[in-house]
């Protein structure tokens, strides 16, 4: 794979201070600078509350930084919002129990004024790329985990933003399911070629899909390593091969690293 | 068709005949407990009665309990029979005829003024939403209405209505201005359960919809309204009851004739010579309100069942 020229995010000393100036005041994130070219797979692993919730939060604009700026593909954050340039999924599928799985995929294209006709077939196509084309009528309650999990990340990529952002989407299957949606998380990738940030607790996981792994410290947050990883085409021999081990491995000492840190 | 298919409606078909079952249940139960109602009622009067015969004058009967001579209690045949009877000496029209007519009368009163408290509580509602400050500023004011009484309302709302309201494509009737008293006390469940069901939208499900830039209309729309469902309809059964009581209300203090207020305060006013018809006339208020909640609470079946969610306890 080539490197990218194009930055999909730029973050630039970016600081960011809960409730500053009060008795709970909470410095999540401390001068973070990171690039994140067009078409990379990016993960961001570190210690519970080291930031990665917020560090995704703040790319889409949902939060604002108290320093530092965050660009989205050569604009404000809070442009590229506007613009939906990004989609996202979280560790809970957030579907809405009153909408059929296929009227939940249609829902940001709802907002964004597409007619019905154009709506009901983008659905069908991004069903049928999650591989739930035959669950389109049916409920979120009549669903497992991990298809409803997948239905959210058919309803992330609708109305196909750019850019997509995803917390620990897979936090709450099982090993089988979660190896498995790893799979097509990546199949997706390579048909699409979106820019995705993923947050994960799981270093496998991590080594698995990315191209490049971010490894925060403990709060406030701040990088610890960048690693690259080159593992090539991923297949189900990729995780018992020995480059694999050895790059999960890194990580682990990274991370272990940090967290003896002062 | 998938076997999951045939699996998924295999278990639909099994919860519909649950639900019906679990309804004549209820019917059956209510019944029973009719039954039980009136053999205590009929109990309690063979008691007082057995005691006047035997000449002991218990002092807790007639002074603490209700009497038990035909008068305050007329006997549970009676007031059965009064249903078939006509109440008035130049027609032959029975009284449960009387009372139909009545409560249909009534109920239109009722509905209208439901669904003008429902539209006006929930107004308030999406408005006290826009912020705490609002809320926290108006509450008051609306606890406070409910605390005026309704006879003092219920002559203003018809004279203003009858007065100021000329103005309309269509005339205004008396019976509509009871369906505005009516609705004076349906909006107040609608308001305060609708703030809280409209804040009840999970916050992810919020920040998703800030992530799609979704305009503050889509967000009320797309996800608030639908969210505060169950809570619209615990205050759709309160408001559905209030209604009626505030048709009957406004009715009587309105002056307002064709409803059961009206019946009511005829039977009353003529309670010494026939007793059991003011019996007979309120236990059909009584149906009328309990058909409301039934009407409510199987609308409510047919909306939550589908998303899977359990009615809100009332
Ligand atoms: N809205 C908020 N108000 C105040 N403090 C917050 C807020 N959001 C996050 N924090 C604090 O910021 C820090 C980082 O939180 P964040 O959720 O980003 O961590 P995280 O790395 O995602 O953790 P986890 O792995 O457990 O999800 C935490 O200490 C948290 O308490
Ligand atoms: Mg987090």
């Amino acid at each position: 794979m080539t490197e990218p020229d194009r930055c999909a995010v730029a973050i630039s000393n970016v600081s960011k201070v809960f409730n500053q100036g009060k008795p709970n005041e909470v410095h999540a994130i401390e001068d973070i600078s990171l690039s994140i070219g067009e078409g990379t797979f990016v993960s961001l692993i570190g210690p519970s509350g080291c930031g990665k919730s917020t560090l995704l939060r703040l790319i889409a604009a949902l939060t604002h930084p108290t320093r530092g700026d965050v660009g989205v593909n050569d604009k404000s954050a809070d442009q590229a919002r506007l613009d939906r340039d990004y989609g996202m999924a979280f560790q809970t599928s957030g579907l809405f129990k009153w909408r059929s799985v296929a009227e939940n995929v249609e829902l940001p294209l709802q907002l964004m004024g597409w007619s019905k006709t154009d709506r009901k077939a983008r659905a069908a196509e991004m069903l049928d790329l999650v591989k739930l084309d035959e669950f389109g009528d049916h409920y979120p309650h009549e669903l497992s985990g991990g298809m409803r999990q997948r239905v959210a990340i058919a309803r992330a990529l609708s109305f196909r933003p750019s850019l997509l952002l995803m917390d620990e989407p897979f936090g709450a299957l099982d090993e089988m399911t979660r190896e498995h949606m790893q799979t097509e998380l990546l199949d997706i990738w390579n048909k699409t070629g979106k820019t995705i940030v993923f947050v994960t607790h799981s270093i496998p996981e991590a080594v698995f899909l990315s191209q490049r792994v971010i490894v925060m410290s403990p709060r406030p947050g701040r990088i610890a390593s960048d690693i690259r990883i080159d593992l090539g085409e991923r297949s189900f021999e990729t995780r018992e091969a020995s480059a694999f081990f050895e790059k999960v491995t890194e990580v682990r000492e990274a991370l272990r690293f940090e967290e003896s840190q002062p | 068709m998938t076997a999951r298919d045939e699996m998924a409606r295999e278990i639909r078909r099994h919860e519909r005949t649950e639900a019906t079952r679990r309804t004549l249940r209820r019917i059956g139960v209510f019944v029973v407990f009719l039954v039980i109602l009136a053999l205590a009622y009929t109990g309690y009067k063979a008691f007082g009665q057995s005691l006047d015969d035997a000449q002991t004058d218990w002092p807790m009967i007639g002074r603490v309990l209700p009497r038990t001579d035909d008068l305050t209690m007329p006997p549970v045949s009676d007031i059965i029979s009064e249903f078939t009877q006509p109440p008035q000496r130049n027609s032959d029209k029975p009284l449960a005829a009387f009372i139909a007519e009545a409560a249909l009368f009534t109920m239109r009163e009722a509905v209208l003024g439901f669904a003008f408290g429902v539209i006006f509580g929930l107004g308030i509602a999406v408005v006290l939403l826009r912020s705490k400050w609002i809320e926290q500023g108006v509450t008051p004011y609306l606890v406070a209405s409910q605390t005026v009484p309704l006879v003092a309302i219920a002559p203003i709302v018809i004279i203003w209505g009858s007065t100021s309201l000329d103005w309309l494509p269509f005339e205004w009737t008396n019976w509509m201005s009871v369906s505005l008293i009516a609705a004076y006390l349906t909006f107040f469940p609608v308001a305060m359960n609708g703030i809280r069901g409209l804040r009840s939208a999970d916050p992810a499900a919020m920040e998703l919809m800030r992530s799609y830039a979704a305009t503050r209309r889509q967000t009320l729309v797309k996800l608030q309204l639908p969210a505060s469902v169950p809570y619209l309809f615990a205050a759709f059964k309160i408001a559905a009851t209030a209604a009626i009581v505030g048709a009957i209300v406004g009715e009587i203090s309105g002056g307002v004739r064709g409803g059961l207020g009206r019946l009511i305060l005829d039977f009353a006013s003529r309670y010494t010579t026939g007793p059991s018809r003011l019996y007979a006339t309120v236990i059909g208020a009584a149906l009328l309100g309990l058909i409301a909640i039934g009407l409510v609470t199987a609308a409510e079946y047919l909306v939550l069942s589908k998303r899977k969610e359990e009615p809100l306890a009332l």
